[in-house]
């Protein structure tokens, strides 16, 4: 639906709505849990392969992890969960978990160091696409079960070198740290897939919810686990429903069909908040918008030009027009709520400046491409880039098209300009200073496709490609957060990224329901806490 | 005498079989035959376009993060590193043994969620379809009776509007009225929510799955949810429907046939129903097959609206995933559905025009 289909809609919904009142609505009961959200993003609810925002939100009610992210206190970091306690060796390289008694998953099993090392091994082997979180410690398919070993009710993993014991315990609460159920997934193996064809659909966990049914692009039910040895849930069944129309979402919530609204427009959204009996929270998520420069390109790969770019975006005037609600202002490039994360903004739009720097870099006449992949908000930016270019002098062609041809030539290094997305893979700094200011080998026969930098054909200096390897691997979390405030500082100054929003997730939802968390930047949909 | 006997015996038959058994057995053939060629051309089409589109169905399985190794490994599982003419003989055969393959996405047999999403559709379609008979041919019978009055303006206005309001627009403000202001429908989804998954689903389809249990709570909940979008694709049904019917019907009505009967006496619902309405049988059918056709293959924003689990969105999320697996099995089921009611438009004809045997 396009913008003025969608404007309209809300006027006509808000206008109706203010003549006449809502017929009474109806009430979810007390004991469930009706949530409108897009779902179709499911691929699968196996968590060593689950790599998208819906499936994420199943696993993380579903299965617990060795360590977890309190949704009431998400400030706090990583808390003991599976495992009540952990030692680290004196060379750093060790972590010893002690497994908490007493746990059992949805079959009754109990949950054994053995899971825990199954769960770890399995998704290394596997080597799906999230395995690059575990990746990372040095696991391979063929090391996996050397590295991480059960003893009793011990666990120890061993990584390939010392690494910041914060940076491993927070890759551990991603959605690949779950700790599956060993015996009920070996039970259902076909052909030495490790039960991942069944686990697609599956669940097999110890969290506080089970999966009843998820049906594609229709819903998925989760009921209490009646084997979860926390504290009951107020919520016995929950219910997601697939609703993609922002406009029905809003009628289904203001009826009371529903308790949580997950994806209604900034239209809906303003018009909701008028509405009575319904409330609004924000959220700020990990998503952030940016533009990245060839540092192939001639003339973009000069440091004068790469600064005059970025006070060539009009940052307020986006936020508060067709982004409104929906992004805020960010320029570097950890999201707002991870560790480290610098939120200075020292960059505006300046015309006069960027002239006087484009003029010291002695552009003129310059014509460039833009890749933007077709979502109305990237293209709105690319748009507006293109008006605040043609005000010094620069043409901004824009070539609209699917990921598989605007990715696909981001990631061959074709394109002059790139608008897009990235998100953090796990709440460690290290999922995006690993990406954006990490790149080792910039020539074209390294082929890093997986790193941000080398699609944008940036040569790393050394020094910082030297801070990122320290930062992770600094124990010390002071020493740790000041050494990614300084890589965010140099990063502002010379990368040929230009980091402008991040992402804001606003959910609306009946009054009467409270603790709902849809996980910040950091991790995804919390159930268990919700009360109405 | 008994070789003569054999004779006599044996001629009958042959007699039955070259008059009566072979021209049907030769029809039989025939639209088998047709309906495999057209079926092998829509597969060639179908695959042909999944190829040259420019989506890629390995990226949306790895996603954007994946190495290049991870993406070589899909590439390869996906059988997409052998020649385009062996990827199509091999969909053929597993089309044959009714295999769509995995959906990409989902990882569950495409064979399975068509059966899961085809019969949301067909209950919402037929139910709309009927609506649009049982509305649309008498306003159309009757604005051809009475052109140029009063009753042919509403009627033509009427089908207007049908075909140039938007069905998004039409569907929202349906549901802000009946469900958001008045109450008096069921909101979006196929059941209420406290009704999902009560009933085993035998049929696939809500409302007679709820008969076939005896529950009628949910044969209610589904009932209310149902009559909106069937009504809008109703609607929309009217709008041809009725339309088409007035412009055979006036056709009819002014050939001499009709003015002989009624210088004869005839009265006048003799007249249209009995003379005039039964010439037009055979055009309407195919008006009515074509109008079945397209809602069947999916109203897609209506789907969309009411968050309606059906074949359109089923494609159309399909499509926009880059899932070619789901797109090409949801594509031959829709093309199956016209070849068949195409056939089927075909042996009413037969029946209702002599002339056609």
């Amino acid at each position: 639906m396009n913008v003025f289909n969608r404007l309209l809609t809300s006027v006509a919904i808000g206008a109706a709505v203010s003549m006449s009142s809502m017929a009474a609505y109806a009430e979810t009961p007390a004991n469930m849990l009706v949530i409108a959200n897009r779902i179709d993003d499911i691929i699968t609810i196996d968590p060593a392969e689950s790599f998208e925002f819906a499936g994420s939100d199943v696993s993380r009610n579903v299965y617990q992890r060795l360590v977890y992210l309190d949704p009431m206190d998400l400030e706090a970091g990583y808390k003991p969960a599976l495992a009540e306690s952990w030692e680290v060796s004196e060379d750093g390289k060790t972590i010893t978990f002690i497994m908490r008694e007493g746990i059992t998953f949805e079959s009754g099993n109990p949950v054994r160091a053995e899971d825990a090392a199954f769960s770890l091994q399995r998704a290394v082997i596997l080597n799906k696409t999230p395995s690059f979180i575990l990746g990372q410690f040095g696991f391979t398919p063929e090391n996996a079960a050397e590295m991480i070993k059960a003893d009793g009710n011990k666990l120890t993993i061993t990584t390939d070198k010392k690494y910041a014991t914060s940076f491993i315990l927070n890759c551990l609460t991603a959605t690949i740290g779950a700790i599956v159920d060993k015996e009920t997934v070996m039970a259902n193996e076909v052909d030495g897939d490790m039960g991942n064809t069944w686990l697609k659909t599956n669940t097999a966990g110890s969290g506080p919810y089970k999966l009843d049914s998820w049906k594609p692009n229709d819903s998925v039910t989760m009921s209490l686990n009646p084997n979860y040895t926390g504290d009951k849930p107020a919520m016995e069944r929950v219910i997601v429903r697939h609703v993609t129309e922002s406009a029905s979402q809003r009628l289904l919530l203001e009826r009371g069909d529903i308790d949580i609204a997950r994806n209604l427009n900034p239209e809906d959204i303003a018009g909701v908040t008028a509405a009575g009996g319904v409330k609004v929270e924000d959220e700020l998520k990990g998503h952030l918008m940016y533009l990245a420069l060839n540092g192939k390109h001639p003339v973009l790969s000069k440091p004068e030009v790469r600064q005059a770019f970025k006070y060539l975006v009009d940052y307020e005037g986006m936020q508060n027009s067709f982004l409104n609600g929906q992004y805020t202002t960010h320029q570097n490039f950890l999201p707002a709520t991870y560790l480290g994360a610098s939120t200075e903004k020292p960059f505006s739009l300046n015309i006069e400046k960027a002239k006087e720097l484009l003029a010291e870099a002695g552009v003129e006449g310059l014509e460039i491409e833009a890749g933007v992949r077709e979502a109305q908000e990237r293209i709105e930016i690319a748009q507006s880039m293109q008006n605040t270019l043609a005000q010094v002098g620069i043409k901004l062609n824009i070539t609209v098209g699917t990921a598989k041809q605007i990715l696909g030539r981001y990631r061959a290094r074709e394109l002059d300009m790139y608008v897009g997305i990235w998100g953090p893979d796990y709440p460690d700094p290290q999922t995006n200073a690993g990406t954006f200011a990490y790149n080792p080998d910039n020539s074209d026969e390294a082929n890093a496709t997986g790193l941000l930098a080398w699609r944008t054909g940036w040569e790393v200096s050394p020094g910082m490609n030297a801070a990122v390897e320290a930062a992770v691997t600094e124990g010390d979390r002071d020493t740790r957060i000041q050494m990614y405030q300084d890589i965010q500082k140099e990063f502002r100054d010379t990368s040929p990224f230009i980091v402008m929003f991040q992402r804001i997730e606003q959910s609306a939802m009946r009054e009467n329901v409270m603790n709902f968390s849809t996980g910040q930047a950091v991790t995804n949909a919390a159930y268990w806490p919700v009360t109405k | 005498m008994a070789l003569t006997n054999e004779s006599n015996e044996e001629r009958p038959m042959r007699a039955l079989f070259i008059d009566r058994i072979w021209p049907t057995l030769k029809v039989v053939i025939s639209t088998i035959g047709s309906i495999a060629v057209t079926m092998l051309g829509l597969l060639f089409i179908t695959f042909i376009i999944g190829r040259v589109m420019p989506i890629d169905p390995v990226l949306a399985i790895v996603g954007e993060r994946a190495s290049q190794a991870q993406y070589d490994e899909v590439y390869q599982q996906l059988g997409l590193d052998r020649p385009v003419i062996v990827q199509f003989l091999f969909y053929i055969w597993d089309v044959l043994h009714l295999d769509f393959g995995i959906s990409v996405l989902n990882a569950r047999p495409v064979s399975e969620d068509i059966a899961r999403v085809f019969p949301a559709t067909l209950e919402l379609a037929t139910i709309g379809i009927i609506i649009g008979i049982v509305t649309g041919v008498p306003l159309g019978v009757l604005a051809a009776v009475n052109k140029g009055t009063w009753i042919d303006q509403i009627a033509r206005l009427v089908a207007l509007i049908g075909y140039s309001m938007p069905i998004f627009w039409l569907g929202l403000i349906g549901l802000l009225v009946f469900y958001g202001i008045l109450g008096w429908v069921g909101g979006p989804g196929r059941v209420g929510i406290f009704y999902v998954d009560v009933v085993p689903s035998v049929t696939g389809l809500i409302l007679v799955d709820a008969l076939l249990d005896g529950n009628w709570d949910v044969f209610k909940s589904a009932f209310s949810h149902i009559v909106l979008p069937a009504s809008l694709l109703g609607y929309y049904s009217l709008a041809y429907i009725s339309r088409m019917t007035r412009s055979f019907m006036l056709e009819q009505l002014s050939a001499e046939y009709v003015t002989t009967a009624r210088v004869k006496g005839m009265s006048e619902w003799n007249v249209v129903w009995k003379h005039a309405f039964k010439n037009i049988r055979v055009q309407l059918i195919t008006v009515i097959a074509l109008s079945y056709a397209g809602l069947l293959e999916g109203s897609v924003l209506t789907e969309i609206i009411f968050s309606w689990p059906g074949i359109g969105s089923y494609i159309t999320t399909a499509l926009l995933s880059a899932d070619m697996n789901a797109v090409l099995g949801g594509t031959v089921v829709v093309g199956l559905i016209f070849i068949l009611l195409n056939v089927l438009s075909d042996m009413l004809y037969k029946i209702f025009d002599p002339r056609a045997k």
